[in-house]
């Protein structure tokens, strides 16, 4: 019998703290979820190297995209020219990385302005409820009754084809769904209990806007943005089919795809290259949008 | 019932009128008038021609003749054309597009609905993931690539039918499934999405407890609830065959009112393209009004009396 056996074991408060996993928050969790979504991941990369190539693309390529040489017009796929050429003879590789600059800005600058206007008259409506609120609404209600894209045609007849003029006609029209979401969100999330505990122990209805309101209705309000970004596209590559896209010599898909499909019988190829990069995108933003759709409410996951 | 439908047939002109005035202005707003881009006319020429379309009036008595043709349901001349009205125009076009319309809703829904009972039958397993991503294919590709494609493939490699015209039957198959491919797609997630929460209710294993056949439960029990969230997509579909029917009518060169549409954009047919407009919101207001009122008769958790926030 000693003493040894008896000695003190060394005790470390530190240890009981690593029992159990460290604690995630809310957007690690989403973050882990999406992360299990092959698909959306998938879009993710494939996007990260579409918006890689529309930056860095132009650079590395010898021409320009607006370059005539009628002597190698309609050139077929080659190694110097690796997507072909077009009719006047440019590098199509090198429109189709210009078109990817311009229709991704179309696509995320038409999200950003139309999440900033929507989420604005939505939280004024639905803070201000009343009639304030319905008079808001039917106003959206009315526009509503008429397919958006009718709007944005008109709107684009009006203001004359152009960039900045698409930018114009699609926020104008698109911000309505995310106004209608925002809404509704505020309108649910402010009759939970945690918002009357919240003005229970004096919380100011800006300090309930900014630390609940808005952080609990992010998760839609994303899902909303990231779904207008192909619908932008979408938008923007009709506009160009029926002649109201961006002016020569500037071309973004749309523009592409309608040129390319007028020579459709003997050189599918100018057709093929901006096609597949229209869908490519489509495809992967809207894996995207389901895969965060998924993440943020597990519940809704089927 | 009559109260909410009389109620809805109010609000269903509140919104046309607002459509016209709206439309009306936003077309006499375009600088420059309609025929300043023409190359060198006299301004003689000019003042008559002012004269004969009534251009030289002030807004407000153009704004009140024009509402008063359409009270009698005329949509005035084409600027382009001397010899024809927007009447001529849409009587001309119109049959045309609503065949072609009809073949897509025909193709569009069986498909749809059949696809999307078929996956939620085989849930996660590979029939419904063909189904799915097919479908997510379907919402992704736009039209008229879609359209080029078929005839890529289908005209110039196969030749199995036309490229373009409208000669008969033949010639409807393309350009259908091109604008029945997107609303296919999401009648099918409508439809599987509506039947997976279906069959996981309490009545259905209720009806399988009492030894209902397969056939039957998915038909009378599962089918009919889960088809709600389709019924309310028609409005949506209707809308999107027709915003699709330009593209599409203009790369088939189909003589429809989506190809007369586009034309009138390209030639800057003022006129035209103000009267398609109204026409296309006209039918598309009172298309959803009667969907609204089908659907109060088909789902019976509706309440008429609802304070209207949707």
């Amino acid at each position: 019998m000693n003493t040894e056996l008896f000695k003190r074991v060394d005790f470390q408060l530190d240890a009981s703290y690593d029992i159990g996993r460290p604690s995630t928050t809310y957007w690690q969790d989403v973050w882990r979820r999406l992360n299990k979504n092959k698909l959306s991941i998938l879009g993710l990369i494939i996007i990260s190297f579409v918006a890689i190539a529309a930056i860095a693309g132009p650079f590395f390529t010898a021409y320009s995209y607006s370059d005539q040489n009628l002597q190698i017009a309609n050139q077929s796929p080659s190694a110097v020219h690796w997507f072909g050429t077009d009719n006047l003879g440019r590098d199509l590789l090198t429109r189709v990385l210009y078109g990817a600059r311009i229709s991704l800005s179309i696509g995320i600058v038409a999200s950003m302005s139309t999440m900033i206007i929507g989420v604005l008259y939505g939280g004024i409506a639905g803070l201000s409820g009343g009639r304030v609120d319905t008079i808001m609404m039917r106003i959206i209600d009315i526009v509503w009754s008429i397919p958006f894209l009718l709007y944005v045609i008109l709107l684009m007849v009006v203001l004359q084809p152009g960039l900045m003029n698409i930018f114009i006609a699609l926020t104008l029209v698109y911000w309505m769904p995310m106004a209608r979401l925002v809404r509704g969100q505020i309108l649910s999330l402010r009759e939970l209990e945690y918002v009357l505990a919240a003005k229970l122990v004096g919380a100011s209805s800006w300090r309930i806007i900014i630390k609940h309101l808005i952080p609990n209705s992010f998760g839609p309000i994303l899902i909303t943005a990231t779904l207008t970004i192909p619908e932008a596209i979408f938008s923007e590559a009709f506009l160009s089919y029926i002649g109201l896209g961006v002016s020569a010599p500037m071309a973004s898909w749309g523009v592409l795809a309608s040129e390319g499909a007028t020579s459709l019988r003997s050189y599918p190829f100018q057709l093929f290259f901006p096609a597949a990069a229209i869908c490519i995108t489509m495809l992967s933003f809207n894996f995207i949008g389901d895969g965060l759709r998924d993440a943020l409410d597990p519940r809704m996951r089927k | 019932m009559l109260q909410y439908v009389s109620k809805r047939a109010l609000s269903m002109v509140l919104v046309l009128y607002i459509v016209i005035t709206a439309t009306f202005l936003l077309m006499h707003s375009i600088p420059g008038g309609p025929f300043t881009t023409e190359k060198q006319l006299t301004p003689e020429v000019l003042r008559n021609i002012n004269a004969r379309y009534h251009l030289d009036d002030p807004l407000w008595k153009q704004y009140i003749d024009y509402m008063g043709n359409i009270l009698k349901f005329d949509l005035g001349p084409s600027f382009k054309y001397q010899d024809r009205t927007v009447n001529n125009i849409i009587a001309d076009g119109f049959p045309v597009s609503i065949q072609l319309g009809t073949f897509a809703v025909l193709l569009a829904v069986p498909f749809g609905i059949s696809a999307g009972i078929l996956a939620s039958l085989r849930h996660n397993r590979p029939l419904d993931y063909i189904v799915m991503s097919s479908s997510t294919l379907g919402i992704s590709i736009p039209s008229f690539i879609l359209a080029s494609f078929l005839i890529y493939f289908f005209a110039f490699k196969i030749k199995l039918f036309p490229a373009a015209m409208w000669n008969g039957f033949s010639y409807m198959i393309l350009p259908g499934i091109s604008l029945a491919a997107l609303p296919m797609a999401v009648v099918a997630r409508l439809t599987r999405s509506g039947m997976l929460e279906v069959l996981s209710q309490d009545f259905i294993r209720t009806a399988k407890a009492k030894g209902v056949g397969k056939g039957l439960i998915i038909y009378r029990h599962a089918l009919k609830n889960s088809l709600i969230p389709v019924v309310t997509y028609v409005g949506p579909m209707t809308a999107g065959i027709l915003t699709g029917s330009f593209v599409v009518e203009s790369i088939f060169n189909i003589p429809g009112l989506g190809r007369y549409f586009v034309t009138s954009i390209y030639n800057r047919d003022y006129t035209v393209i103000l009267g398609i407009t109204i026409f296309y919101s006209a039918l598309i207001v009172i298309f959803n009004f009667l969907v609204d009122i089908a659907y109060v008769f088909l789902d019976p958790r509706i309440s008429l009396d609802k304070k209207g926030d949707s």
